[in-house]
């Protein structure tokens, strides 16, 4: 008799420990998913930052630059595409003619010593740069992310209650313009 | 990554509680001294009392008593924007709950820590010389490293550990100080009890003494071994957030090299929260390294430079074990060649220039701090106007033109 009870009380504990086990497991793989999101928005937010900074830029940069329309035209064109663009693979791909638009003015630039000069100018070029470093970094962070997510749901054991759950794979994030490869790291100075 | 944060915790709660056994010792030991032999339990519970006071208080605003010691002033983002931009750039690199605090320290040698109970409510703080002497992906190195400081759960332990060290020092030093000024009028009183008592009491008050003469010291060794793996640690979360391990290799070279004199509001317990040793390093190489608070310099560079394969701890990790083991092969002879060839880099007379004008660029970030206008008179006269004056418009001395103060202001208040 008692040592049924014993026994009883093992297995009930034994499934307790599980349970918690189990719910710790959980608990983890939720906190992982929700950071990827949040990591993935961070990249909007960034990439709205960049959008709201190139009208200013461009104001700046006009009263100097007289004879670069065409320069001009094409961030603003790139901008307007960007900000209309639906889905993932559209905003990767304007984004990305954007970043291309930015480094190709930021070289013209070299060419006009009193805009250089200007502070409004120099500070806008601060903030430029810091974007560019931001969407990156949140890129970065998004990849970090998704590592520790996928590394989770396949390993084991959490890969036994991410598939009775249905905790899916993330994709990284992946930079398809060569050029667009080189901007993480801006530097002006 | 959450493995050593989680290795990081334990070994906070570990320091914290040896601190707390330290402190009740000192607690006890002084009881017994200055109240006889039942005063044991005095002591215990006045030291019981000091630590949770303590405890209580660094634990609840302990990042502002550090940052308020080290003169730190906060600024927003108009302030310096690189500086702002920069710790916003490593904090969506790290992936921090919040926007840490930005302060500014007035002082020229190049310095920085991080502060703080929480990811959430961290502070970061830098002196005006670092600003004015690294490039942009330096200070992102040095800022990185604070950052890594912030997403391991250094920033608490070290703020825990510095105020609980402080406490120790102090009871100590308050023990010894009421020892030598009243051990000339006390003498007798020690005589009037009867004869072993006495003799007791004295055992007790000499090993009182030698007990809060040993104390800060354990606890200082104990804190610094400590602190100097999470520099290491701290150094490799920068790499692996730039992804850029020169940035932060080059700004501790220029930090190493640098003539400015030692940071002025530094002191002991404070020391192990900054990126680099705060106390200027008259043979450093000399001392053990058991009382030093950071590794060398020369070999932080060392291994963020011989990471060559990519940025993660892996990487650092075996860049580590590269440039340790080398250094147990061929022991000190070998750094300190290196170390001199670090140092002489750069000739005497530009090294001079350059800290003219860094020491001018200090004045303008500390003036921006304190809320200066800074106006350009179209002469090319600088004006650098303080917050309380009067007047809307001044008048250029070089060129008598009368320069109109609101208008201008907005434009240069970047």
């Amino acid at each position: 008799m008692a040592g049924a009870l014993i026994a009883l009380l093992v297995f009930a504990g034994l499934i307790v420990v599980l349970a918690l086990f189990v719910i710790g497991i959980y608990n983890a793989l939720v906190r992982l998913r929700n950071q990827v999101d949040n990591a993935w928005a961070q990249i909007d937010v960034q990439l709205k930052r960049r959008h709201d900074l190139i009208p200013n830029l461009v104001e700046t940069a006009k009263g100097y630059m007289k004879h670069e329309r065409e320069t001009f035209e094409a961030i603003t064109q790139a901008r307007s595409q960007a900000m209309g663009a639906k889905s993932v693979a559209e905003t990767a791909k304007a984004e990305g003619h954007l970043a291309d638009a930015l480094s190709k003015f930021m070289l013209v630039v070299e060419n006009y010593p009193e805009l250089k000069a200007n502070q409004n100018f120099l500070s806008l070029q601060e903030e430029l740069t810091s974007t560019e470093n931001k969407i990156a970094f949140s890129r970065q962070n998004y990849n970090d992310q998704v590592l520790f997510y996928n590394n989770k749901i396949q390993m084991f054991p959490s890969n036994i209650i991410a598939g009775m759950c249905s905790f899916t794979k993330r994709d990284f994030f992946e930079v398809e313009s060569a050029a667009e490869r080189q901007v993480p790291k801006v530097s002006f100075s | 990554m959450w493995e050593l944060i989680r290795a990081n915790k334990q070994h906070s709660i570990l320091l914290m509680a040896l601190m707390a056994f330290v402190l009740l010792l000192v607690g006890g030991v002084i009881g017994l001294a200055v109240f006889g032999p039942d005063g044991g339990f005095i002591g215990l519970g006045a030291a019981t009392v000091v630590w949770l006071v303590l405890a209580l208080v660094s634990f609840s605003s302990g990042d502002q008593i550090l940052l308020a010691a080290s003169r730190a002033q906060r600024v927003t983002h108009d302030v310096h924007p690189q500086l702002f931009n920069i710790v916003e750039e490593m904090k969506i690199a790290a992936g921090l709950p919040a926007m840490p605090k930005v302060y500014i320290i007035n002082d020229p040698a190049p310095n920085a820590f991080a502060t703080g109970r929480s990811p959430e409510t961290a502070s970061v703080a830098v002196t005006a010389g670092l600003l004015a002497r690294l490039n942009r992906d330096e200070l992102q190195g040095v800022i990185a490293h604070e950052i890594s400081h912030i997403l391991h759960r250094d920033i608490l332990y070290v703020t825990l550990a510095g105020i609980m060290l402080g406490g120790i020092v102090l009871l100590s030093q308050v023990f010894l100080r009421g020892m030598f000024y009243s051990s000339m009028g006390s003498r007798r009183r020690y005589s009037s009890g009867n004869q072993g008592g006495g003799q007791a009491q004295i055992v007790m008050v000499l090993l009182a003494i030698v007990v809060a003469v040993l104390a800060p010291i354990m606890a200082q060794l104990l804190y610094f071994a400590l602190s100097r793996r999470r520099e290491y640690l701290a150094d490799a979360g920068a790499a692996r957030l730039t992804r850029y391990p020169e940035g932060l290799a080059s700004a501790l070279e220029k930090i190493a090299g640098d003539p400015a004199p030692q940071l002025g509001p530094a002191n002991q317990a404070t020391a192990p929260m900054y990126i680099v040793n705060p106390f200027k390093k008259k043979g450093q190489r000399k001392l053990s390294d058991l009382t030093s608070t950071h590794p060398p310099i020369s070999e932080r560079v060392r291994i963020l430079r011989s990471m060559s394969g990519g940025a993660s701890y892996k990487d650092y990790a075996e860049a580590f074990t590269e440039v340790t083991h080398s250094k147990n092969i061929v022991p000190a002879a070998a750094l300190k060649g290196e170390e001199v060839g670090l140092r002489s880099s750069g000739s005497q007379q530009t090294q001079e220039e350059r800290t003219h004008k860094q020491l001018h660029q200090i004045g303008d970030i500390m003036r921006k701090v304190n809320g200066f206008a800074f106006l350009a008179c179209s002469c090319g006269l600088h004006f650098k106007i303080p917050p309380n004056f009067k007047g809307d418009s001044v008048q250029c001395p070089r060129c008598n033109k009368r320069l109109d103060l609101a208008a201008p202001q907005a434009a240069t208040t970047r």
